[in-house]
Parts: structure tokens; sequence; C-alpha cells
């Protein structure tokens, strides 16, 4: 475990020796990309009925929660922490959205109070991690049963399913005469946000510089807690509207909506190349993994594969591409430079 | 990095073959289901795309394991194709994935049991719109998000045969109790008022003395029962109108000095109460043949496709060895009287 972070920043320091068109060119996110190319072509040549308009309309709608809540976790877990709340928070936001419009309350404002308690809930994680120092992966354990408890507390088993139609509708309107559906135009404005935020800001040299070392980029003047407080209260409230988009496109509030959305949302930050220790990933990398997962499933759900199988295979996808990244690392390093692993595990002491 | 590529393009050919083989599987297994424009007619649908779907609330649920059973069955009778989808976890979200799939494959037929009368709706609008036919059973969603809702048992039926069941056993004389779930359950209120109806009416030296209710909690009927059974020393026997109460209230008997004494009837399903039956603590119980709903779905299926039936009240039609169906108000067909369990048949039964 001591010697992750050295493993990381060596990585690092090699990406920069190389020149721009090697290192855009043989990148994991490329790989990805490739990948999700390669499945796309081969699923609309042998899958009947995957290569129409609809498919993509279908697609979008099915990964909409899970591209939008996967900008704030990769920024999470580049620093190297993680956010297990999110789905419960996808399900507090839709039963508290649901509690308000059914006692009488204008859906605007309803929406907007999901809203605000997206922002308690990720303040709340942050306050744990960050002030009094407690670790995410323990801390966001405890909330994602804390926010389903509310969330089913609240509303039961039973369902809310009376909301405006204006607003159902616009949650699967699609573009007239495209099959693009309307949730694209939030998701795009909030991907242009994440990209600048992350790769463009000295915010976003922050995030990168904790997650290859809290204590180099405290001392280098990086405000490491506040970062990761802002970046907890970001995964609160777009889980929120994540939360909002699901109870309306299904017309419904549950207290068991998206029920397993943060592990489908870790899978693909992870898949997409960011690494599990912090300070390595990119944001197209992941919005790439999100996008073969989902054509994955809806290709194999299209030749009539179960759901077990399909589970097994996304599973074994993402389990094949990290252990062959690390494993592959490890060999590369291996050949380089002999007794490297020593010198590296020597440096720390 | 070229071990990363290589990495890559080794998965990417694995999936591709993965999709390949699949998609050929698909290609042959639809043959016949011929989506051409032969034979479709405005409204009607197309009548020879015999192409079934089955999609349960969750898949390796032994309940629907049977009802698929009875539906490819159907199936093959009328010579269409079968297939079984379904998510892993009975939720909503998940079931909308495999609704937007079968519409994509432009199936003949989608037979849903809904995990929420409302969540599944737009989404089986969209089959719909595409010249699906779909038919709920087991569980309905709102009407006009389906064509036809097969039910499996409705309230005067299930009054009626717990009614008649207990009356049988204790022959036709004495106290009986009635131990129900939770005091606010719709559905049970109308079968317990139905049954006291029916009871008064038909078996006049019967008498009900007391409802319990046990939240359909495994140990809070169990406890109600040995309640039940102090308070009331002279009681014949007990109807348990839900699947939890009648079991924990035959565990009770089972270890009692009551067993064979009391009788119990009520709503259960067969592996829960097989040991009770086998060994006399019970005698008979009710519910419904989920291989028989799933038949009957399938065959409702059909018909809507072949354009024989629209859902309208007082459409016929044959559904095989079923015989004969009519389809009721708000487009419910009723599989028909609950089925009565006893030894000679459970052992028939996986559910």
């Amino acid at each position: 475990m001591t010697t992750a972070p050295v493993t990381s920043s060596n990585r690092v320091a090699r990406d920069f020796d190389r020149p721009l068109w090697k290192r855009l060119v043989l990148s994991r996110e490329t790989a990805i990309i490739a990948l999700l190319v390669v499945v796309a072509l081969v699923a609309a040549l042998t899958v009947r009925g995957f290569a129409q308009p609809i498919t993509f309309t279908y697609l979008i709608l099915d990964v909409a929660p899970i591209l939008l809540i996967a900008l704030p976790m990769t920024l999470i877990m580049v620093t190297g922490e993680i956010d297990l709340s999110v789905g419960s928070m996808v399900g507090l936001s839709s039963v508290v959205t649901g509690v308000l419009v059914q006692s009488g309350t204008p859906f605007e404002l309803a929406a907007l109070v999901a809203l605000v308690v997206g922002v308690i809930g990720g303040a709340f994680n942050g306050f744990l991690v960050t002030v009094v120092g407690l670790p995410s992966l323990a801390v966001t354990i405890g909330t994602l049963a804390l926010f389903r408890g509310l969330a089913v507390g609240l509303l039961g088993t039973t369902a809310v399913t009376s909301f405006p139609e204006t607003w159902t509708d616009l949650a699967k309107a699609k573009f007239a005469g495209t099959p693009i559906p309307a949730i694209i135009v939030p998701f795009l404005v909030l991907l242009v946000v994440f990209v600048v935020l992350l790769h463009f800001t000295p915010f976003g040299r922050g995030i990168y510089a904790i997650g290859l070392s809290k204590e180099a980029a405290h001392f280098s003047g990086v405000p490491v807690e506040r970062t990761k407080f802002v970046l907890f209260v970001l995964a609160g409230v777009v889980s929120a509207f994540a939360g909002i988009y699901y109870t309306l496109r299904f017309g419904s509030a549950r207290g068991d909506n998206a029920t397993g959305l943060e592990l489908q949302v870790i899978a693909a930050v992870v898949l997409g190349g960011v690494s599990v220790f912090g300070g390595r990933g990119k944001i197209h990398g992941v919005i790439a993994a999100v996008l073969l997962i989902g054509i994955l499933a809806s290709a194999l759900r299209l030749a009539n594969v179960t759901s077990d199988v399909i589970n097994i295979i996304t599973g074994a996808l993402l389990v094949v591409s990290v252990v062959a990244a690390s494993f592959l690392a490890w060999v590369q390093k291996a050949r380089r430079k002999p007794g490297g692993r020593v010198r590296a595990a020597a440096s720390t002491a | 990095m070229t071990f990363a590529r290589k990495g890559a393009a080794a998965a990417a050919l694995t999936m591709g073959i993965a999709l390949a083989l699949s998609g050929c599987a698909l290609d042959s297994g639809n043959s016949d289901s011929g989506s051409g424009s032969e034979g479709s007619s405005s409204g009607g649908g197309d009548s020879s795309n015999l192409t079934v779907t089955f999609l349960p609330k969750n898949l390796g649920n032994p309940y629907f394991d049977t009802s698929s059973k009875g539906g490819e069955r159907a199936v093959e009778e009328f010579g269409g194709t079968f297939a079984e989808v379904g998510p892993a976890e009975a939720t909503p979200d998940a079931q909308v994935s495999y609704i937007n799939t079968a519409t994509q494959q432009g199936v003949g037929a989608l037979v849903v049991s809904a995990n929420d009368p409302q969540a599944i709706c737009d989404a089986l609008n969209e089959a719909r719109d595409a010249d699906v036919k779909v038919v709920t059973f087991d569980s309905d969603t709102n009407p006009e998000c389906r064509d036809i809702f097969v039910n499996q048992a409705d309230a005067e039926g299930i009054a009626k045969v717990q009614a008649d069941l207990i009356a049988e056993q204790i022959d036709g004389d004495g106290e009986i109790a009635i131990l129900s779930a939770a005091a606010n359950a719709t559905n049970q209120n109308t079968w317990i008022e139905m049954m006291e109806e029916y009871l008064g009416s038909e078996y006049p030296d019967i008498k009900v003395v007391e409802t319990v209710y046990g939240d359909d909690d495994d140990q809070t009927s169990f406890d109600k029962t040995a309640a039940l059974l102090q308070s009331h020393p002279k009681l014949e026997g007990i109807v348990s109108p839900t699947t939890v109460g009648i079991a924990a209230a035959a565990r009770y008997l089972q270890t009692s000095d009551f067993q064979g004494k009391v009788a119990l009837t009520g709503l259960g399903t067969p592996n829960q109460m097989r040991e009770y039956v086998e060994d006399g603590t019970v005698e008979a119980f009710a519910l419904w043949n989920p291989e028989d709903l799933g038949y009957l779905s399938a065959y409702t299926a059909q018909a809507l496709i072949a354009g024989d039936i629209t859902g309208e009240e007082g459409d016929t039609f044959e559904a095989g060895d079923l015989g004969e169906y009519t389809v009721g108000a708000d487009g419910v067909v009723l599989l028909g009287d609950p089925f009565v369990f006893d030894k000679e048949n459970i052992g028939d039964f996986d559910f």
C-alpha cells in the first residue's frame, strides 16, 4: 500500500517525458474509446434491432443518472477518496420531491428543496471526511445506509406518482425529429463545467496533486480539506439532480429508486481509467466507459442474454481491465529497471 | 503501453465474438417471427408475429418460474416463439430497460408482471405505439398502460373458496377466527367482509368470534395464533387469508396440542405449506395456479396479436386446455376460481 502513491507519480512522470501525440494515442482513455467503437460496431452489425435511432434514445435515458454522477465521482476518486452514498442520495431526493409534491407543494419548489437536501447530504459527508478526518469509505458506507433509511422511512413502500405532466414529459422529451433526449442538455452543461474545473483550473490541478500526495499538495499551498469538502457537496447536489430526473422519467418517487447505482458509477469511473489510489484519470475516459457498459448491456439484452450473464460479462470486463492495467504496469516496470521496485520502496522509507 | 493496447484489443475481440455469437443465436431464434409488412393491418398488429416475451417481476423466483413454464407451453402450442427476460432485482427501473428492449426487438406481445403500477407505464405505452401488444399478469399497471390484465383471482372467488374450505373442515358448525395481515390492508379487509357475508348466508351455524392481525410478520402471526387459541377454548378453525399468516399459524398448530383438532385454511403457497399438509396439520388451502396463469396470459397475448380480441369488454377467445374466456370490465380477464391444494396434488407444485 505504501508504494502506491510512488507508483502513480512514477507513471505520471513517465507520461510527461513523452511527446503529446504518444500520450494521446497510447493512453488508457484511448483504449477505452477504441473498445467502445468496436463494441458499438459489432453490436450494430450482429445484433438485430440494435442499429436503429431509438437505441440511442434509450441508451442515453438509461445511463443519464450514471453519466451525471460519474462527473463529480471522477473528481472525488482522483483525490483518492470515494463516495458510496450517491445512489442513496438519488433515492432520498426522489422521495423528498415526491413527499412534498404529495403534500401540495409546487413541483419546482419541491425540486429545489431536494437539491438543498443534496447540498446538505454532501456537506455532511464532506464534514465527516475533512473536519472530523474519517476515511471517506467508512463515512459514505454509513451515509449510504442513512440516506436510504431516511428515504424508505419517509415514504415506506408506497410510491408517489402524481407529478405535473409538463415536467415528466420534459424528462423523456426528444429534440423534434431526432433521437436525442433533452436530458443531454443539462448533462452537457455539467460536463463542460467539470471538464474545465478538472483540466483547466488551479482547483483541478489541486485535485490531481491531492491524489498523488496529500502532504506534498498541502505544502505546495493546495487547500486539501476545502477542495475535498467542495467535491462532496458537488457529488451530493448532482446526485439530487439525478434523483429528480429519475423521479420524472419514471413518474414515480420510491424509496428504493436507484438502489445500487453507486456501484455502477464507481465501476464506470474505474473502467474509465481513474486510479483507485487517486492522482490519475480523465473525464473523457469515464464518459466512454459509461457508454461502453451501457451499449454492452443494451446489446446483450437485445440478444435475450439473461441479466445474470450480463452482470458476469460487465463485471469480468471491469476486473480484466483493472487487473490488466496493473499487471502490465508492473511487467513494464520490472522490465525497464530491474530492482526498481526495491528502490521505490526504499525511497518512501 | 503496447501491452495495454494488446489487452484492450483482446478484450474487444472477445466482446465482439460474444456479441456476434449471441446475435446469431437471436437471428436463428427469431427467423420465423417475420417482422415484414406482410399481413400487418393498421391497428390489428402483425398477426404473423407470434414472438411472445415474458417479463416477470424478477428472474430466479419459483413463482414466476412456474408461470413462465405455463407461458412457454402455451406458446409452443400455438407455434410462436417464447422468450423470458427480466432483471435480477424486482425494481421498476430495471424492468423499464427490458420493456424498451422488447420495443426495439419489435416482439409481437409482452407479458409483464409490474413492479410498480405507474413507473413502467410510459415504457409500455411506447411499446404499444410500436405495435407490441401488452398483457399484464399477476400484478397490474394502471389500466391505460396495457391492453389486458389477466387477473389470478377476484375478491369474491377468494372469499368463497376460503369460506367453503373452512366449512367443509369443521362440518359447517362451530366457532372460527380470522388471522389477517395488517388492519388497514384493503384487499384483506374486502375478502374478510365478503367471507363473513357469505358464511352468514350459506353456513348460519358458523360464528366468527374474532379477527386478529399478524401484520404479515411471521413472529407476530405466530403469537396471535397462540393468543387466539388461549382466549377461545371452543375454537374449531382459523382462516388466514395471507401467506405469511397461514404458515406461521400452521407452525404453531404443528407443535401444540391443537394439531389436528383445530382446522386451518386460507391462502398459502405449496412450498411453505408442504410439510403441514403432509403431516395432517392442514387439510387444504387455496391460491391460484401460477402455471395456468402464465398459460392463459400467453393465449391472451396470442388472441391480441391475431386480432381476435382488442381488450373490449365482452370479447371472447379460446385459451387452449383452459377453454373459452371473456374479457371483463376494464380489460380484465379472470383466470377463474382459486385453486385448492391438498395432500393429493401438492406434490405437483414447486413455488
